[in-house]
């Protein structure tokens, strides 16, 4: 047979006015193989995939299938040479059934053009079965958790025949035991010969299903390690082109145990357990556990963005009623959302306008807003935090993932924190910006306040916290100190296991 | 400032045109009386501004400009209130109503087109009740002199809805550009869910923005009460919240909230008015004057629309 791998991408350029986003790349996938590609935000991995999806024509190089050079002009034109995507974002319609999905766009007719149900039934089944997703066919894509979501997509990409797979930060929002079983997927879609094309931020999936690692950087080839020498060192330096130093920072910062408990907190999810917990003063305590285990609504419901009446509060030995968030707010317990887009930040705003959005009666006389003073504060935060901004009038929409989150962070630093709940603070960000937001964390717990980190990112959890915290459905199932936190015990108590490692987390 | 541009051109344009047509467009009479319209229609259209700007939308604003002026006529000319009671009564009843809208709609999260077309038919059938489907007037009874010429006379010339308007403007101004709650107000319409998690209580913001609307509503409808002098209540203030969103929208809301700007309101309601008098002005029949508004509205946000996909697809290349 032809010795000429599945997908070959030679020489592949494109600039834009002002920039150049790939300059002669090269890629190279074989049949059944899986690919890692990573780089930091603007490495040009969107631009390369976007090339292969028929978005972008290059401006040089070729790509060639089989051997055989191909144009790419539309989507199209992807789908019929066997490409497929799986974005990030899902890209279902969650108020159709499975099979609906699977077959949208190119549904089977009867006569007077009327959907032929009982055929596009008949025919999911089959791929459900290869992915190993035991659901009907009739359930409507909003009663299924994201990761059966994103496999009805994955099956929707195997009904097109897709030969070459490309997964875009697949991981991100599924939990732990979901992430592997994404992960055993992509295995078994290799074995069956299928080639995928892996892009993630997490350097520990990679590590468990990339056959070999390209790394980009600035629109360039940097390297490219086979499975075994893609060490985490390895990859960080290749992808910043430095060594980061200190990618995870530890601090002897005095601790002050018993600064804020929390007892009694309900949310809405389960509605009849409760949450309670110590956190010490100069700590980052993590929290770990499955999606949906409730920690960012217990989260919420702290901060009193949900009603949770039966809580107690006790920062620094007073206690204090939380029963809206501007109470939350007025005593420095601040939550940063999970959504930096929907919840964190108006995104059609200015950096200026984001950042004192919280405080706003601060820049204020008379109910009118001191420009002056707004914008003073702004430049303030932008510089403390190195906030990659061309100016604080700079709308938020246009700015890197990274770069939006440390906004969000700036509006509340201003504000002194005593209580900062973080959740999935680094979601979706490269790795030179976790590491800035890391550095942000360890100094706002240096300076003496409590840090509650919500992560399903095992290594986050694992490295950043002092202590873990790990929740299964809307309960605490036990605190791991430092030296117990090791992925086998967080994965335990996540799903609902008791260990003897696991200590109660608070104090009676 | 650019959208402003945009539109004032548009206004310059149309008053030339007029004019070259029909010099009688800038004759003290004929602009005095679209001063006074203008002054009218204009402060209703900033509450209506307002509450696109929260992404909701004043559908009840016809009808409440009937009712308003029912009532203000039953209160002065068959209870014979004091003229100060009268307009603080129907101004209060008028913020009342606005505060019920907001309520339905923060707190049970009801939408507001369906919450103010509820409205829009609640106030017009009691109206009708009120004033047993009769028009009614102000007569010469004497005793409310006062509040009508603050209503419908003149000051140095300029008629008192026009100062009123542009006083309403100012103060409006700064509370939508420069103040707190006008940030709030950009903010929650923009995105309520991260402006709840920046501690800005939504719900009341929201609320007050009808309540307001409510109250600019009440003022517009003292002094279209008197302009006609005399209300049918079946008929008085139809289609005028119409009026008020179209200016809104032409001077730069969003429906979609979150955007706005004091200064487009105003331009679009003259260009309403403009527009209106052109129509007379050129012998246009006026059977074919809501056809006129609705072509040059539709023209002018679709203008809006072609110039910020330009712009937008410039910016974002990559």
């Amino acid at each position: 047979m032809t010795a000429a791998p599945l997908l070959e991408m030679a020489g592949i350029s494109r600039r834009f006015p002002g920039v150049t986003a790939l300059d002669s790349v090269n890629l190279r996938v074989g049949r059944g193989e899986v690919v890692a590609l990573v780089g930091e935000n603007g490495a040009g991995k969107s631009t390369l995939m976007k090339i292969l999806g028929g978005v972008h024509q290059p401006d040089a190089g070729e790509i060639r299938l089989d051997g055989r050079p191909v144009k790419i002009h539309n989507v199209n034109d992807a789908i019929r040479l066997g490409i497929a995507f799986i974005h990030q974002e899902l890209n279902v319609l969650d108020n159709l059934d499975v099979a609906a999905n699977v077959f949208l766009g190119r549904e089977p007719r009867k006569a007077l053009g009327l959907i032929d149900r009982k055929k596009i039934h008949a025919d999911t089944g089959p791929f459900l079965q290869r992915l190993g997703l035991a659901v009907s066919t009739r359930t409507r894509l909003d009663r299924l958790p994201l990761a059966h979501q994103q496999m009805v997509e994955i099956a929707k990409a195997m009904s097109l025949h897709a030969r070459l797979l490309i997964m875009d930060e697949p991981t991100s929002s599924l939990t732990l035991s979901e992430t592997n079983r994404l992960l055993e997927l992509v295995c078994e879609l290799s074995g069956q010969g299928v080639s995928v094309i892996y892009i993630s931020h997490r350097l520990g999936e990679i590590d468990q299903c990339a056959d070999r690692v390209l790394v980009l950087r600035d629109g360039r080839n940097v390297g490219e390690l086979a499975r075994g020498e893609a060490t985490h060192d390895r990859l960080v330096s290749l992808m910043v082109g430095r060594e980061i130093k200190n990618f995870y920072v530890r601090s002897d910062a005095p601790r002050t145990p018993g600064f804020f408990k929390v007892r009694n907190v309900r949310s809405s999810l389960f509605p009849d357990r409760t949450v309670s917990f110590d956190a010490v003063r100069g700590e980052i305590l993590g929290f770990a556990g499955l999606i949906g285990a409730g920690r960012s609504e217990m989260a919420k419901a702290l901060v009193g963005l949900e009603p949770s009446p039966a809580k107690e509060i006790v920062l620094d030995g007073k206690a204090i009623p939380i029963h809206t968030v501007r109470e939350a707010i007025e005593r420095g317990i601040y939550l940063v959302p999970e959504n930096r887009r929907t919840e964190g930040l108006v995104v059609e705003m200015s950096v200026r306008e984001n950042v004192s959005l919280p405080s706003l009666k601060r820049f204020a006389r008379g109910g009118l807003i001191q420009r002056r003073r707004e914008r003073d504060a702004a430049l303030r935060q932008v510089e403390a935090l190195q906030i990659k901004t061309p100016d604080v009038e700079t709308r938020v929409l246009s700015l890197s993932g990274g770069t939006q989150q440390k906004v969000v962070l700036a509006k509340w630093l201003a504000m002194r924190p005593r209580v900062m709940i973080l959740d999935e603070p680094t979601r979706g960000i490269d790795v030179g910006a976790k590491a800035e937001i890391y550095r942000i964390m360890r100094a706002l717990a240096a300076q003496g306040a409590a840090i509650l980190m919500i992560s399903s990112d095992m290594e986050e959890i694992l490295n950043v916290s002092d202590r873990v915290v790990v929740m299964h459905e809307g309960q605490i199932t036990g605190l791991l100190e430092r030296a117990d936190c090791n992925e086998q015990n967080v994965m335990q108590l996540a799903v609902g296991r008791k260990i003897a490692a696991a200590k109660p987390p608070f104090e009676t | 400032m650019k959208k402003e541009l945009g539109i004032f051109i548009l206004l310059v344009v149309l008053c030339a045109v007029t004019t070259l047509e029909n010099a009688r467009f800038l004759s003290p009479e004929n602009l005095i009386n679209m001063a006074n319209i203008i002054g009218m229609f204009g402060i209703f259209g900033i509450g209506a501004g307002l509450v696109i700007v929260t992404s909701g939308i004043d559908l009840s604003v016809g009808s409440l400009i009937a009712l308003i002026g029912i009532l203000l006529i039953m209160a002065l000319t068959e209870w014979h209130w004091p003229w100060p009671l009268a307009a603080l009564f129907v101004l209060g009843v008028a913020m009342v109503l606005g505060w019920v809208h907001g309520f339905l709609i923060t707190r049970f999260h009801m939408q507001p087109f369906i919450v103010t077309l509820c409205g829009l038919l609640l106030y017009r059938g009691l109206a009708r009740f009120i004033a047993q489907d009769t028009t009614i007037g102000f007569g010469d009874l004497p005793g409310f002199g006062t509040l009508r010429s603050l209503a419908s006379g003149r000051w140095l010339g300029v008629p008192m809805p026009f100062v009123l308007l542009i006083i309403v403007s100012i103060i409006m101004w700064f509370v939508l550009h420069r103040s707190v709650y006008g940030r709030y107000l950009l903010a929650v319409g923009r995105n309520e869910e991260a402006a709840r998690f920046s501690g800005i209580n939504t719900r009341r913001v929201i609320a007050s923005s009808y309540v307001l609307a409510g109250l600019l509503t009440g003022i517009s409808g003292i002094l279209l009460a008197f302009y006609t002098n005399s209300v049918t209540p079946s008929t008085h203030g139809t289609f005028y919240e119409l009026y008020g969103i179209a200016a809104a929208v032409l001077g730069g809301c969003s429906l979609r909230g979150g955007e706005g700007s004091i200064l487009g309101i105003l331009i679009g309601t003259a260009l309403l008015q403009v527009l209106q008098n052109l129509v007379n002005l050129l012998g246009i029949p006026s059977s074919l004057n809501f056809a006129v508004m609705g072509a040059v509205v539709l023209v002018g946000v679709l203008a809006d629309q072609i110039f910020k996909q330009r712009a937008a697809s410039r910016t974002k290349s990559r």
